[in-house]
C-alpha cells in the first residue's frame, strides 16, 4: 500500500488524478513535488541536523586527533610530532594518578548510584500519600546545575566551617576535624558523594519506569510460592529489570568518565594535583597553561573506554532489535 | 497484595525513605540558610557554643541585595535564559525534522545515520572542548552567545531526535496514509498531521534539553571570557570567589536564584520531565 504511494512523483499525481478531489486540478508547485520523493524529503529533514553534527561533533574530532598529534599550542601553529604527546603523558606521574582517579571514581560512584537508585526506585516503586511530591523532590540534584549544587558542597565540607564535622563532632564521632577536601584521598572519596547524590535519582527514576512495567500478578505468584522479598527481588525484578539497568549504567559511565565539572568546583584538581580526572588535567593542560596538543592528546586517552562502552550499548540494541 | 507487618514497614520502607529525602535535599536547605545567614554568623568557629548551624535568627537579605547590585548576576540570568530557550528551539527543530525522517521514511542509509546520531549522542562534551575552541577561535564565533547556542545542540539534537523518533513510531501510520489518501503532501502530513500528535513528545524533549543547556558548565568556561558575557554556572564560579575568598553568603544566593528558574520549569512539567527522562535512555 506504503509503496504504490511513494513510487514517486509521477504516480503519485496519478493516484490522486483518479480521486474526485477539488484541489488535485491544480498542478502541484514544483517544491511540493520535489519533497514527494521519499528520499529527497530524507534528505531536506535530515540536513540541518547532519550538517551541524559533522561542523561541531566530526570535524572537532579529526581536528582533535591531528592536535594531539602535533606540538600545537595557543599562538604557535605546531608541527606534527607523532605520538610524542602521549608518550609524554603516559611518563608523566600526575597523568598516571588522573587515569587511575577516572577509573576509581567511575567504578565506585557508578557501584554507589546503582545500589541506591535501586533500593530508591524499590521504595518508590509502593503506594503512600505524597508519593509525586517525594518523586518530584528527588529529582532535584539531577535538575539543578551541577556546578551550583557543588558549591553547596564544597561549603558543607569546609575546612573551617564545615557542618558535616559539626555534626560528627556533637555526635561524639570525631574528636579532631576530618580534612574532608584537604586530603587527596578524602578529597576523591567527597567526589564520589557528591557524585552519587547528583546521579542516584537518574538511576532511581529509570528504574522505576522499569519497575512499573513489571506485572504485580508476577510477585502474588511469586508470594503464594513461598518466596520472601529478597527472593522476589533477584528472581522476578532484577531478571525483567536488567536490560534498563544496562542502558543506564553505560549512559553513567560514560558522564562519570568524563565528568568535569564537579571535580573543577570541588577541589580543582588538588591539592597537589591528587584529585584530577583525565578531564580536569587536559583542561589545566590545554586550556589554563595552552599547550592545545598535549591537551587533546590527554582527553583522547578517554576515548578507548568510551568506544569500549559505546559498543556494548549499540551490540545490546542490535540484539533487542533483532529479537 | 503483599501484606507486612507494621513494625517491617517502618524498618524498610519510612526509615530509609525519610534518610532518602532528607539527604538528598539537606544541600539545598543548606544552601537557603546560608543564603540567608548574617556575614557575621556565618565565620564562627564550629566549636563555639553559641553555634546554631541548622538555622539563624537574624535572616537577612543583605546577599541577595549585593549580588544583584553589586554584580554583573542579573545579566548572567538573562545571557543563561537567551542561550538555553535558542539552544534548545534549534535543537527541537532539527531533531524533530530528523527523528521523523528516521522514524517514518525509507532510503539509502537510513540504519547507518541513526546509529551514528545515536553516537554522537553518547559522545562527552569534555572529549571535544579543545578543538572545538580552536574551531570557535577560526569561526570568529569566542566571546559570543553563539559560541554556545551552535555548539549545545551538539549534545541535544542527538537526544531530541532519539526522543522523537521513538515517539514517531508510537504513532500509527494509518494516520498519514489517510491524510494522504486525502490529498495531503508528504510534507503536509508530516506538518499538519503527525507534528501536533507529538506535541507532548516535542515538551519533553524541550523541556528536558532546557535544563541540559542551563546546567552546561565546560564549553561555556572555555568559549566565554568577558565578565557580562558570562552564564550563570560560569560566572558564580570565576567572578564572586575574588582572589582566594569566597564569599559564602553571595555564594549560595547565586546558585539559589540560579537554581530556581529551572527547577520551576521542572516543576511545572515534572511528568513530561520524565518522560523525557525514561525516554532518553530507551529510546
Amino acid at each position: 500500500m506504503k509503496k504504490t504511494i511513494a513510487g514517486g512523483a509521477g504516480s503519485a499525481a496519478g493516484f490522486e488524478v483518479a480521486l474526485p478531489h477539488p484541489r488535485t486540478s491544480q498542478p502541484a508547485p514544483a517544491l511540493t513535488r520535489f519533497l514527494e520523493n521519499e528520499g529527497l524529503l530524507a534528505a531536506v529533514l535530515l540536513a540541518p541536523t547532519v550538517l551541524l553534527l559533522s561542523l561541531f561533533i566530526a570535524y572537532p574530532f579529526v581536528m582533535g586527533v591531528w592536535l594531539s598529534l602535533s606540538s600545537t599550542s595557543v599562538g604557535n601553529p605546531g608541527e606534527f610530532v607523532g605520538l610524542r604527546n602521549f608518550v609524554k603523558a603516559w611518563n608523566d606521574s600526575i597523568f598516571r594518578t588522573a587515569f587511575g582517579n577516572t577509573f576509581f571514581y567511575t567504578f565506585w560512584a557508578t557501584v554507589f548510584k546503582l545500589v541506591l537508585g535501586m533500593w530508591l526506585a524499590l521504595l518508590l516503586n509502593r503506594h503512600f500519600r505524597g508519593k509525586r511530591l517525594v518523586r518530584a523532590s528527588m529529582l532535584l540534584p539531577f535538575i539543578v546545575p551541577t556546578v551550583l549544587s557543588t558549591f553547596a558542597w564544597r561549603w558543607m565540607f569546609d575546612p573551617t566551617f564545615s557542618v558535616l564535622n559539626w555534626l560528627l563532632y556533637q555526635g561524639g564521632l570525631i574528636t579532631t576535624k576530618l580534612p574532608f577536601l584537604s586530603d587527596g584521598t578524602y578529597g576523591l572519596w567527597c567526589a564520589i558523594v557528591v557524585n552519587t547524590w547528583r546521579g542516584m535519582p537518574f538511576f532511581a527514576i529509570t528504574l522505576l519506569a522499569g519497575l512499573q512495567t513489571i506485572s504485580p500478578d508476577l510477585h502474588e505468584a511469586a508470594s503464594l510460592d513461598g518466596a520472601n522479598g529478597w527472593h522476589r527481588f533477584w528472581h522476578v525484578t532484577w531478571p525483567l529489570l536488567k536490560p534498563v539497568t544496562l542502558v543506564v549504567v553505560v549512559f553513567s559511565v560514560i558522564q562519570t568518565f568524563s565528568d568535569f565539572q564537579l571535580i573543577y568546583v570541588l577541589t580543582g584538581g588538588g591539592p597537589a594535583n591528587a584529585t584530577h580526572l583525565l578531564a580536569t588535567y587536559a583542561y589545566q593542560i590545554g586550556v589554563a597553561t595552552g599547550l592545545l596538543g598535549e591537551g587533546a592528546a590527554i582527553s583522547l586517552f578517554m576515548l578507548p573506554v568510551l568506544f569500549v562502552v559505546v559498543w556494548v550499548q549499540l551490540r545490546y540494541l542490535r540484539r533487542l532489535e533483532g529479537a | 497484595m503483599v501484606i507486612e507487618k507494621r513494625w517491617k514497614t517502618w524498618v524498610f520502607f519510612y526509615i530509609p525513605l525519610a534518610v532518602f529525602v532528607v539527604g538528598t535535599l539537606f544541600p539545598f536547605y543548606w544552601m537557603l540558610i546560608t543564603a540567608i545567614r548574617p556575614d557575621a554568623e556565618l565565620y564562627r568557629s564550629w566549636r563555639a557554643a553559641t553555634n546554631t548551624p541548622f538555622w539563624t535568627l537574624q535572616p537577612t537579605l543583605e546577599h541577595f541585595r549585593d549580588l544583584m547590585a553589586k554584580t554583573t548576576f542579573p545579566r548572567w540570568l538573562w545571557n543563561t535564559f537567551f542561550i538555553a530557550v535558542a539552544s534548545t528551539l534549534i535543537s527541537l527543530f532539527c531533531g524533530l525534522l530528523a527523528g521523523y525522517a528516521l522514524a517514518r521514511l525509507r532510503f539509502p542509509m537510513a540504519g547507518t545515520l541513526g546509529t551514528s546520531i545515536f553516537v554522537t549522542y553518547l559522545v562527552p562534551p569534555t572529549l571535544l572542548f579543545i578543538p572545538l575552541a580552536d574551531i570557535i577561535r577560526n569561526f570568529q564565533l569566542g566571546n559570543t552567545p553563539w559560541a554556545l547556542i551552535l555548539t549545545y545542540p551538539t549534545f541535544l539534537i542527538p537526544f531530541c531526535t532519539w526522543l522523537l523518533m521513538g515517539y514517531f513510531k508510537t504513532i500509527p501510520k494509518e494516520l498519514e496514509e489517510c491524510a494522504r489518501i486525502d490529498g495531503a503532501t508528504r510534507f503536509g502530513a508530516m506538518t499538519r498531521i503527525i507534528f501536533p500528535i507529538a506535541v507532548p513528545g516535542i515538551l519533553s524533549a524541550g523541556i528536558f534539553a532546557f535544563t541540559l543547556s542551563w546546567n552546561e558548565f565546560i564549553y561555556a568556561l572555555v568559549f566565554l571570557s568577558s565578565p557580562e558575557r558570562k552564564t550563570v554556572p560560569v560566572g558564580v564560579v570565576s567572578e564572586l570567589i575574588r582572589g582566594d575568598i569566597y564569599f559564602w553568603g553571595q555564594l549560595m544566593a547565586g546558585a539559589l536564584l540560579g537554581s530556581i528558574p529551572v527547577a520551576l520549569v521542572y516543576s511545572f512539567f515534572v511528568e513530561y520531565y520524565v518522560t523525557g527522562l525514561t525516554g532518553s535512555v530507551k529510546g
